[in-house]
């Protein structure tokens, strides 16, 4: 209406800026017509055109975990090298995109005297693909930037050279709740716990609905109890296996434990359909201790684990193909790995991981 | 606190060094110009120190409007570190295939420096961009920036999770179908369902655009959308003896890992039997100047992947075995919608859909969605005579 100052309206529901805008004017010109690519080392791919228009793309690490110094560097390195242009990978890895072969080494330079190594391309180790641990979350039983640093910092070598037998692929997660969903990796580190939630009666009925409560937990451990003239609930602790599933839906039962956390290994898993089908991680180590500030025993059994694989596999054999190949009491036997009764399944579908033959390798 | 007003980050500082770059170094960082960060390495040193987390249990905060985008954080130690007593996280859905230009990378540094504690991830898990550590004052200033400068958030709780893809034909020769495209599309087509949660839990969709699967869509998202071809494998013969001349063992390395044995190797030609080909992708990484996916393209879809919570981890498996490129978006929109029905009504609280179909059983599942069985959807019919005939079978 004349006269009256129209209140801004109030932006919602737009969704992602459209892609195109941030697309290099190559990938542009050339989207959807590549045909093929190569690796020029490390970290460095060319990709090739119909046109025969040439793509080059350097590829850094990156601790996830960024401040928006080291992004406007990243901002300032697209500027001086490839006209602004770069994105980020499905692992959290930078990738500078540049239309100019000349530009190639003088970033890789740059990058890596910044303190950001380039790699992690074909059968190097990529990033490590992981949560946010004690710098963000409520469940975590373990960190993850801090072992995940430890990790790679003793793996660098292996992110900046491609000469494992294939793709080696670690991801770390630190509760169940998996939000790095790592269950499918050539090598998981997970964060565990291993004692109950301690009930905390005085506030659960304030906090809590309880059939709600009782309904999240797997394996029906949870049952309604009267505590000290309060309605609350009780744990019985057999049939706990510390999920922490009631702890996602009542802040009452918390899990967290700094004696019993810690980690477990998981090897083998796989999400390319590549050769063999798409395989989950199967349980190698139950338990390491939480050991902060870098994790020795974690490190050393991720490390462990990688040399025996990049030893004995045969090329282009991922972990879980190489395991398959070689027999799970031969991994046992070449990691030193003590096999235990808790690498035996027993939640729904256990007997689909029992050997249901005689063929034992002797 | 130590005499320069910093933090005691004795633990910590040992995570500076090294050759892997430093998220420790990344907090420092910030925290030149963040009492935000200040405190947040005074609590996580604590952490380190005694091997626990101190951040409480979740708690209802967001933007107006939205029932998502937004994960409250709060201290449990607020009275030692008051500047990260709320230290909330954003998800703003990040652009397909996660490309920027340098000026848009400095509109969101600029946009989080002003609100914020400086600190990201880049990305999450799910892909979002993560604004890490926001007071909930914070929460509409940065939201009401953010979208002026085009951006919004991402989805959160029992929402469609914002969905995300690999790089697709932007840069790789192998993508079946237009990947950026396809989770562009389909993020504004449901803004509604990934603003404001209307589920009995997440759902997540990922675009792959080979059965590579860069995004891990098999295994981490309840619909994946995975590309692939129908007919023969491109395949360019002088390109082949180029990689035997150059030292290539075809026969062992090519032929003897290829999954159904469809090819052959006898010195001169490579034979490729593509009918029984199951479009592995092997061949084709092996060799890709010689090699290419066929030219009738498009995408499986498959249905249910989920990490362990709660009834156990799940893989996704065949709901549509091919759709062709050019119907995808259409075929997409409308199954999408007939799943969430089903789900909406059947699923219980907290239960994704590959749990449901566990529960009911596919062939309910297919019955109700309007999809007719089909054997490419098992890797063998059951083995059990446990059978749940329909009573119309009998007389």
């Amino acid at each position: 209406m004349a006269g009256e100052t129209a209140k801004p309206k109030r932006i919602t529901d737009i969704g992602p800026p459209h892609y195109e805008k941030f697309l290099h004017p190559l990938i542009k010109k050339n989207y959807g017509q590549w045909k093929y690519h190569e690796s020029l080392g490390a970290g460095i791919l060319c990709h090739v055109a119909e046109s025969g228009d040439k793509l080059y793309t350097v590829r850094a690490g990156s601790p996830r975990l960024l401040s928006v110094q080291t992004l406007r560097l990243f901002a300032d390195l697209a500027d001086k090298y490839c006209g602004g242009y770069l994105r980020f990978t499905s692992r959290n890895n930078v990738e500078f995109l540049l239309g100019d072969a000349a530009n190639v080494e003088p970033l890789k330079k740059e990058l890596e005297a910044a303190g950001f190594p380039v790699g992690g391309t074909n059968n190097a180790i990529s990033n490590i693909v992981h949560t946010q641990g004690w710098v963000h979350c409520h469940s975590s039983a373990t960190d993850a930037s801090g072992i995940v640093k430890a990790v790679m910092d003793a793996l660098c070598e292996r992110f900046t050279h491609q000469d494992l037998p294939a793709k080696l692929r670690i991801a770390l997660a630190c509760c169940l709740n998996m939000c790095g969903a790592v269950h499918c990796s050539d090598i998981a580190i997970l964060g565990i716990h291993r004692r109950p939630p301690k009930v905390q009666h005085n506030i659960l009925r304030k906090v809590c609905e309880i059939p709600t409560l009782i309904a999240s937990c797997p394996t029906g451990a949870i049952r309604p109890a009267t505590v000290e003239g309060q309605q609350s609930v009780e744990v019985i602790e057999a049939q706990c296996m510390f999920c922490g599933n009631c702890y996602t839906v009542c802040p009452a039962l918390p899990m967290n434990d700094p004696d019993n956390d810690g980690i477990s290994i998981w090897v083998g898993g796989k999400v390319s359909n590549a050769r063999t089908a798409p395989k989950f991680s199967k349980l190698a180590i139950p338990f390491l201790p939480n050991h902060p500030p870098r994790w020795p025993e974690t490190v050393e059994a991720v490390v462990n684990i990688v040399n025996v694989y990049a030893q004995h596999a045969r090329k282009y054999e991922r972990m879980g193909e190489w395991i398959e190949r070689i027999g799970w009491p031969r991994f046992f036997q070449l990691t030193g790995i003590p096999f235990t009764r808790y690498h035996i399944d027993d939640f729904k579908f256990a007997g689909l991981t029992y050997a249901r033959s005689t063929h034992i390798r002797f | 606190m130590a005499d320069d007003g910093k933090p005691k980050t004795e633990l910590l500082d040992e995570l500076e060094k090294g050759p892997w770059p430093s998220f420790v170094r990344e907090i420092k960082q910030a925290a030149q110009t963040s009492a935000v960060c200040q405190d947040l390495l005074g609590q996580l040193e604590l952490s380190y120190e005694e091997k626990r987390g101190h951040w409480k249990h979740g708690g209802i905060v967001g933007v107006l409007g939205y029932g998502g985008g937004v994960i409250g954080r709060y201290s449990d130690l607020a009275d030692k570190f008051p500047a990260i007593a709320h230290f909330h996280t954003l998800r703003v859905n990040q652009p397909s295939g996660w490309f920027y230009t340098s000026d848009a990378l400095r509109i969101l540094c600029d946009i989080w420096e002003r609100h914020g504690s400086g600190l990201t991830n880049m990305h999450g898990s799910t892909g979002d961009i993560i604004f890490l550590g926001a007071k909930t004052a914070d929460l509409e200033p940065t939201f009401k920036e953010l979208t002026e400068a085009g951006f919004d958030l991402g989805g959160s709780g029992s929402a469609l999770r914002t969905p995300s893809c690999c790089v697709g034909p932007a840069r790789c020769e192998w993508s079946c179908y237009d990947t950026l495209k396809h989770c562009n599309d389909v993020t504004q087509e449901f803004q509604d369902e990934m603003h404001r949660p209307p589920f009995p839990y997440k759902f997540k969709i990922k675009f792959a655009g080979c059965p590579n699967d860069c995004v891990a869509s098999i295994a981490r998202a309840d619909l994946s959308v995975i590309g692939t071809w129908k007919d023969e494998i491109q395949q360019d013969d002088a390109a082949v003896a180029a990689y035997a001349a150059g030292g290539l063992d075809i026969g062992k390395d090519v032929c003897e890992r290829c999954p159904s044995r469809c090819m052959s190797w006898d010195g001169q030609k490579l034979s490729i039997q593509n009918s029984e080909c199951v479009r592995c992708m092997h061949c084709i990484n092996v060799m890709p100047k010689a090699l290419r996916p066929g030219k009738e393209r498009g995408a499986t879809l498959l249905i249910g992947s989920k990490a362990p919570i709660v009834q156990g981890a799940l893989l996704s498996s065949v709901l549509v075995p091919f759709v062709p490129a050019a119907e995808l978006f259409e075929t997409l929109k409308e199954l999408i919608r007939r799943v969430w029905e089903f789900w909406d009504e059947y699923g219980n609280n907290r239960e994704r859909i590959g749990e449901l179909i566990q529960r009911v059983g596919m062939a309910n599942f297919l019955d109700a969605i309007g999809l007719e069985p089909q054997p490419e959807m098992i890797s063998a019919p059951r083995d059990n005579p446990y059978i749940f005939f329909q009573a119309e079978e009998g007389k």
